[in-house]
């Protein structure tokens, strides 16, 4: 079952009188349950792909279809919708919500969605990751390496189909990336998520099952392992 | 729909990190809204008081005023008691010193007040002076004056009176009253021994009734007001005064309120400035809260609702704060108010402000909160995308207009006028316009021209003022606003002192004698002339009614529609008028001419001021008819002329030419020039002694009496904009907190790149003095411009700037922000930069 198709997605900004292509015709589709990794140097169009992709923006021409939802015909509020009850994100530099503490930032995707047990089910992830005894803290106060690991108790919150990570790793030192990156596969494997994911980290990409090469925003390879 | 339950608990979760940030937007509004509540409260207690001490006001329950004596009335039977009053002002002289002044003489005969009573020292005062003899009451001031004592003597016209008693307090009368005209009260027996009543003398005569409790005076005063009316007598009941003296009140109270809804203004700009740094540090938030699914209306909900707490805080604290201050405002008011204010909680003034603060706190808020809902979710992943313009959002144009109607509507509740609401709109806008326009201004010249050859120091703290995130723009506009509030009143204050000061130039007059009887003429002259004083002006006077206009008589005026009919008050005033073909210094022709009479048997046309003829509707050619005496003179408007009143000269609504009222009877006014204070004093004191019955003026007194007035006027309009400082300095304090991790950041930076903690205090001491001198010189300039318009086109006299005033207002302010400003960042300098990193 294909989860994610992108048809001839372009994205170009008006840059004064210059006319900027960020993505130029790329098309691919991802089944549900795949890992995936975009690669590609600084300013290909990888974290522009992985945007649109997640409808956190619209394309200038082409289609993405998440889910069954045609991402290009929905306003920026429907398309909220669509990612909370489908999507999951890891931000390189984590995103968490410096006003809510650990659990408050885990429950948030919970709560959204109406579920009682929200604050119970966020406890239960940040049990997972191993930072139960931290729920009231803030993200001031904890780690970097803490800090992406309440994200990635987030991103899972919602039971998302498909998690987005952009360099969820970029941020930190080898061995808590290291230790972020088996949890992340860990937890993809137990949830059954499909994984999209945008690095520089070629061993990190290795780990996927398929790898899309980018450059000048088209498609250069698209290599299944 | 968005979940409220979970936007106000996340709402909550946001609010507690940020309380203490959060109350300082709301501290901005709380100045303003204390000052809104108190004058409103202090207003309603007043309304209250007045309606409850009316009585006490008029001192009776009829009064009937005439220039002429009021005699036996048929009301007289049904009266309890009856009073009557004669009053006029005089010179009353001090034997003991020599001194005089010009009084209000109040010739008193019965039992008035019959509500409340003379407040005297010492309390026999009163009564002493009801037993009998030649006694007099003095007024405070008047004895203060002149070092006067119980028990000493006062020359009034040909009479002395014993003083025997000070008064401290008069039924209906304010301080203001007895600084323009202190009052001197004494028998009427003796009014004619003094000799004071003459011809052309300004003679008001009272009568006063007391009716049995319950009358209704108004019901019984009806069928006697049409003859009243023939008669020129004016009656005034409790519900008469009450009414005036309340419209008076609402006025004043309106204007106090205007002045605190400015301070309330700039707490608003306070507001919108606070908020617009909040959402600026929100907005990496509000991007990932879209991207985890919160619709665009939900995060706005979510940060409007803490507004929403904090407006609704700050107003309920305003309001507190306004009640308590209510409690001063008699104080500040006491030479104002004619009744004894009481204390109590206005509900209705606490609610208004509780539901001003909330709308302006939400509305300010929502022009730079809207930008949330524009933030694309995108932003988390790439920052720079998460900014809107205002132009692209038709809803904060919505806001903008909102707060424009806001203001609007406010200034029309306070000022019941359509064009005056729409001028105070538009002066906000202006003033706001300008001083935004400076901030602008100076922003864009320092970023295009700040040349690299300045020092290190002096380019990072110009640097400063437009660096993220800053508040300079918000800042010039509200000390420049408050500023430019202070030192408007400030130098009009002054230039009206300056300007009665200035009159007293070598070829101007500075010594006016009135009420001067024919006969007695020649011998003041000579007086005047044996102290070597010029005659510099000598004018006949000549006291007329006027009975028709255009062959209108007062009844068929009476009769007509208002849009139809003249003023009731040009058929009801006496006019004292002049006769020349000439024009004096003072005047000029702006329409028509002066035209001599010819021969016996000429028409006849007079001159009128140009703002009385055109404000009651005359035009040139119009036939009035005057009556001088019981004899009818018909004439015909010549022409307008343009008066200027600030001279010390004898200014005249209408001019006769000459050839027409010189055998009437008339009284003389002189106008002459002392050398210095001492000569004035002289002349005075002989005059007064030679003819009491003669009064004058001299600039002298003019100036005093002004200075002690707008010295009493001044200090509640400083007690008034005593808001709008406050509340500028709230901003600054606010703004300079709301930075303070900013300038952490960057003072860590800076240390460690090795800059010593002088270097960084010289860099943000020179940004607060430049954003101190920017805001006070652009409040300053604003108020140079608002005092020229106000003299040029208000009160008519010639602008001065006020330079030396206007560079310790400058000096005061700028130092001011330095202090608050290095008080905010001296903690940051002091401690080790690993430390601060730890701390944030």
């Amino acid at each position: 079952m294909i989860i994610l198709s992108i048809k001839n997605l372009s994205k170009t900004y008006q840059s004064g009188s210059r006319k900027l292509t960020v993505l130029d015709e790329v098309n691919f589709d991802i089944e549900a349950g795949e890992t995936l990794a975009i690669v590609g140097p600084s300013g290909s169009g990888k974290t522009t792909l992985l945007g649109l992709a997640a409808g956190l923006d619209s394309g200038s021409t082409g289609s993405v279809n998440l889910n069954g939802n045609a991402l290009e015909t929905l306003s920026e509020d429907q398309r909220a919708a669509v990612r909370n009850q489908n999507v999951g994100f890891i931000f390189q530099n984590f995103q968490l919500l410096p006003t809510l503490t650990a659990l408050e930032n885990v429950m948030v995707p919970l709560e959204l969605k109406r579920r009682k047990d929200a604050r119970q089910k966020a406890q239960e992830l940040l049990n997972k990751v191993g930072l139960g005894d931290r729920a009231t803290h803030y993200p001031t106060q904890l780690s970097g390496g803490e800090q992406q690991r309440v994200s990635i108790a987030r991103a899972f919150a919602n039971e998302p189909k498909i998690l987005f990570a952009d360099e969820p790793t970029g941020n930190l030192d080898t061995e808590t990336g290291e230790m972020i990156e088996k949890l992340i596969f860990d937890l993809n494997k137990e949830e059954g998520t499909t994984l999209v994911l945008v690095t520089h980290d070629l061993e990190l990409a290795a780990k996927t099952q398929r790898i899309i090469h980018i450059k000048g925003g088209k498609i250069q390879e698209d290599a299944h392992a | 729909m968005p979940d409220f339950g979970w936007i106000i608990k996340m709402a909550f979760r946001d609010f507690r990190k940020n309380i203490s940030r959060l109350m300082l937007f709301v501290s901005s509004i709380v100045v303003g809204i204390a000052a809104l509540v108190a004058i409103s409260s202090f207003g309603e207690n007043l309304t209250a008081d007045i309606d409850n001490q009316a009585q006490e006001l008029l001192g009776a329950d009829l009064v009937l005023e005439n220039s002429k004596p009021v005699g036996d009335q048929p009301l007289d039977s049904l009266a309890i008691d009856i009073a009557s009053e004669v009053n006029f002002a005089s010179m009353v002289a001090f034997p003991k010193t020599g001194a005089s002044r010009l009084t209000q003489v109040r010739a008193l005969e019965g039992a008035f007040p019959f509500y409340g009573f003379f407040e005297t020292i010492p309390a026999s005062g009163d009564a002493d002076f009801r037993a009998g003899g030649k006694k007099a009451l003095v007024e405070k001031t008047l004895m203060a004056q002149f070092n006067a004592q119980v028990g000493d003597v006062i020359k009034v016209g040909e009479v002395e009176f014993v003083i025997a008693g000070e008064l401290q307090k008069v039924p209906g009368q304010t301080g203001i009253t007895a600084t323009v005209a202190p009052a001197v009260y004494i028998p009427q027996a003796y009014l004619e021994e003094t000799g004071l009543v003459q011809y052309g003398s300004r003679v008001k005569y009272n009568r006063y009734f007391l009716f049995a409790d319950q009358t209704d005076v108004e019901a019984l005063i009806k069928p006697f007001e049409d003859n009243w009316e023939i008669e020129r007598i004016d009656a005034d009941t409790v519900e008469d005064r009450k009414r005036s003296t309340g419209r008076s009140f609402a006025n004043l109270s309106n204007f106090l309120s205007l002045v605190a809804f400015i301070a309330l203004l700039l707490g608003c700009v306070g507001v919108a400035s606070a908020v617009n740094v909040f959402v600026k540090e929100k907005l990496a938030s509000v991007a990932v809260l879209r991207c985890l699914g919160v619709s665009s209306k939900g995060v706005l909900l979510i940060y409007l609702t803490e507004i929403v707490i904090m407006g609704l805080a700050g107003a309920i604290l305003g309001s507190f704060l306004g009640t308590l201050l209510q409690f001063v405002l008699p104080a500040v008011f006491s030479d104002f108010l004619p009744v004894e204010v009481s204390f109590g909680i206005s509900w209705l003034s606490v609610g208004f402000g509780i539901i001003t603060g909330l709308f302006v706190s939400v509305l300010f808020a929502l022009l730079p909160l809207l930008k949330v809902r524009n933030v694309s979710p995108m932003a988390t992943l790439r920052p720079e995308t998460a900014d809107s313009t205002i132009l692209k959002d038709p809803l904060r144009w919505a806001v903008i207009v909102g707060i424009l109607a806001f203001i609007w509507g406010f200034s029309y509740y306070l000022l019941t006028d359509v064009k005056l609401a729409f001028g105070f709109t538009g002066f906000v806008v202006f003033a706001f316009g300008i001083l935004w326009g400076v901030a602008q201004l100076i922003i864009w010249a320092v970023r295009k021209f700040l040349p690299i050859s300045f020092t290190y120091t002096l380019r990072q703290s110009l640097a400063n003022l437009y660096r993220p995130n800053n508040q300079t723009v918000s800042l010039i506009a509200t000390i420049g606003l408050g500023t430019a509030m202070i030192s408007t009143l400030y130098f009009l204050q002054n230039q009206l002192l300056q300007e009665a000061r200035f009159a007293d130039k070598e070829d101007q007059p500075n010594m006016l004698m009135f009420d001067i009887q024919t006969a007695q003429l020649e011998d003041v002259k000579a007086t005047i002339k044996a102290q070597d004083l010029p005659i510099m002006q000598e004018v006949a006077i000549v006291t007329m009614l006027l009975d028709e206009i255009n062959g209108i008589d007062k009844k068929e005026n009476e009769a007509l529609d208002d849009e139809e009919n003249y003023s009731r008050w040009l058929y009801n005033r006496e006019f004292r008028v002049t006769y020349r073909d000439t024009l004096i210094d003072s005047e000029t022709i702006t329409a028509g001419e002066l035209v001599p009479v010819g021969a016996r048997g000429d028409s006849v046309f007079v001159s009128l001021e140009k703002d009385f003829g055109e404000g009651n509707g005359l035009k040139i050619g119009d036939e009035v008819v005057f009556n001088v005496q019981g004899r009818p003179i018909k004439t015909y408007v010549g022409s307008f002329r343009d008066v200027k009143f600030n001279q010390v000269s004898t200014n005249f609504l209408v001019v006769f030419p000459a050839g027409v009222l010189e055998q009437a009877p008339k009284f003389h006014v002189l106008i002459t020039k002392s050398k210095n204070d001492r000569q004035a004093a002289d002349v005075q004191i002989q005059i007064v002694r030679e003819f009491p019955n003669i009064s004058i003026i001299n600039l002298g007194t003019i100036v005093e009496t002004l200075e002690e007035i707008l010295g009493k006027i001044s200090f509640v309009i400083q007690f008034m904009a005593f808001f709008s400082i406050a509340t500028g300095i709230l901003v600054l304090i606010s703004s300079l907190i709301i930075s303070k991790y900013q300038r952490m950041r960057e003072s860590i930076l800076l240390r460690t790149l090795g800059a010593s903690s002088a270097i960084v205090t010289k860099i943000n001491t020179l940004e607060y003095f430049f954003l101190g001198s920017l805001a006070s010189m652009s409040g300053i300039i604003l108020s140079f411009l608002a005092t020229w318009l106000l003299s040029e086109f208000v009160f008519n006299i010639q602008f001065r700037g006020a330079w030396l005033e206007a560079l310790m207002l400058y000096l005061a302010i700028t130092f001011l922000t330095i202090v608050l400003g290095w008080m905010n960042g001296r903690k940051i300098i002091n401690q080790p930069p690993m430390e601060i990193l730890r701390g944030s």
